[in-house]
């Protein structure tokens, strides 16, 4: 039987884990945001446009959607597109800083088996959350979070970006959602959209993915991770979940102006498949996209595939490679051999492609700590964080090693941490 | 998650929890419960059919007699329903 990271190689008749983006308006302005949301679009598809495209998710069968933005509750519409998504037997499941969750949403979600709700937290202190979501964020996300569990919303999913500055937070993370009753969620953190400003300055050290790897096999079960450290299996042994890139194959994006996208955190024009108006629907850009035939085709691991640690890691994340200045064909910035920091070393300053969207505020309520990367810093003159009282990222809890994952044997493969 | 030591009642009378979505693909379909939000993976065309004659049939075995599967093929097949039980995919019906 072929496993099932060679089934979904070739893709599938409709995405596992479709993200819509529903706004690039957002009332934050996170310094790593991938989407560089701020503004919105004066393009974002219009309510009935929303309504034709939640109907086509039907007709496909998508499961659910990952509603993001931008802050998706900004939308004057966002709760009328939820109603209409479950009464379609589309699942939703939205990602917020939380400034929408009153006592009455958070009820109204409670109730809901079709909807589930993620509030993103990047730090386990307000300091550490606020220095890169903005002042005033941590409070806003606790808030939320106490308004949901009392409403007995259980199980809703705090969601982290796994930084140099909260990778030793991981059991104040896990201890935060024991209180709410609610599930962990650690991703990657990506240099896409802003997030390629400040890469080079939180992206963890070497020495805290290897304690975050122990730490995800010890703790894997119950911890969601999107399946975004894949990277990690080059380690050994494999995290749970899907270790492939899913990008085009189970994964995509749509973005608030349509636009269909290989993954979330792949916004430029190099890796846009289609427009869900001006191509024809969704379903038509997912199955006959020229760039998504091509990412269903065998793949070339180019330099990676000399390497003993290939088959489990794949060669990485293809959004970081692309964002950091690296070939498709060689290893991930973060390769835990090392190939990465090698690669980089030889990336010229200033030629890794750039967003091909930027919708941040240009002024306004920028709450952040952390400056905007300037050329400069590429060559190392000043450093984003300067002024910056020194933060020596906390010692990290000793490596725990799990016990082995069974390895699925079996006709079923429960996926639950699938692309959750 | 371990399979093959669950229990998993063939003769007894089974279907698709109400909530669960199926989606046929290549490989055989993906199924996706709304309560539990969970994922599975039937990866087989068979075990598509012996799923979704559950209901029908009187009985799990019946299920998968009527989908083709043989003697010798049946503890595997029993496994996978029983791992779909344990993730409350499947449950109980009254025959």
């Amino acid at each position: 039987m072929t496993s099932l990271v060679e089934e979904f190689q070739y893709g599938l008749d409709a995405p596992i884990c479709l993200t819509w983006e529903l706004t690039y308006a957002c009332n934050l302005s996170c310094v790593h945001c991938l989407s560089s949301s701020g503004r919105r679009d004066p393009g974002e598809l219009s309510t009935a446009e929303c309504r034709a495209l939640i109907d086509e998710f039907e007709r496909m069968q998508v499961f659910y959607v990952n509603i993001g933005g931008g802050e998706p509750t900004v939308r004057p519409d966002f709760w009328e597109l939820v109603d209409h998504a479950t009464a379609r037997h589309v699942g939703v499941k939205f990602s917020t800083n939380g400034v929408a969750i009153t006592d009455e949403a958070a009820r109204r979600l409670a109730a809901s088996d079709y909807v589930d709700v993620q509030i993103s937290l990047d730090g386990a202190t307000e300091g550490v959350n606020d220095r890169v979501r903005g002042r005033g964020s941590y409070a806003t996300a606790v808030r939320a979070m106490e308004r949901l569990a009392a409403a007995g919303f259980a199980g809703f999913k705090i969601s982290v970006v796994v930084t140099r500055d909260n990778a030793g937070q991981l059991d104040a993370f896990a201890a935060i959602a024991d209180r709410y009753g609610a599930q962990l969620r650690l991703t990657r953190l990506r240099p896409s959209g802003r997030g390629a400003d400040v890469w080079d300055e939180l992206h963890p050290t070497a020495a805290q993915q290897r304690a975050l790897y122990d730490w995800l096999l010890a703790h894997g079960e119950r911890v969601l991770t999107g399946d975004s450290f894949f990277h990690l299996a080059g380690y050994g042994q494999s995290l749970p979940g899907l270790n492939l890139c899913g990008a085009g194959r189970v994964v995509c994006l749509i973005d608030p102006v349509g636009d269909v996208y290989a993954c979330p955190f792949a916004i430029h024009d190099a890796f846009l498949a289609g427009n869900v108006l001006r191509d024809g629907g969704f379903a038509r850009v997912w199955r006959s996209s020229e760039l998504f035939a091509e990412l269903r085709a065998p793949q070339s691991g180019g330099a990676c595939t000399a390497c003993s640690a290939y088959d489990a890691c794949r060669g990485g994340c293809m959004a970081a490679k692309f964002f950091t200045g690296l070939p498709l064909s060689g290893p991930d910035p973060e390769c835990v051999r090392g190939h990465g920091s090698t690669a980089l070393a030889t990336v010229p300053a200033g030629s890794a492609p750039r967003p091909s969207q930027d919708h941040s505020h240009r002024r306004g309520p920028v709450r952040v700590t952390i400056s905007r990367r300037r050329p400069a810093d590429r060559a190392g003159f000043e450093s984003p964080l300067a002024g910056l009282p020194p933060s020596p990222p906390p010692p990290l809890r000793p490596a725990s090693r799990a016990s082995a994952m069974a390895p699925d044997k079996a006709s079923v493969s429960n996926g639950r941490h699938v692309a959750g | 998650m371990s399979t093959k030591d669950a229990p998993f009642d063939l003769d007894g009378a089974w279907r698709l929890d109400e909530r669960v979505s199926i989606r046929p693909e290549r490989f055989g379909a993906l199924l996706y419960h709304f309560g539990t939000r969970r994922l599975s993976f039937l990866r087989s065309p068979v075990l598509l059919e012996v799923v979704r004659g559950l209901a029908e049939q009187p009985s799990a075995r019946a299920a998968c007699v009527r989908a083709g599967v043989r003697g010798a093929e049946l503890p595997r097949y029993r496994a996978a329903l029983a791992a779909l039980a344990a993730s409350r995919m499947l449950v109980r019906r009254s025959p």
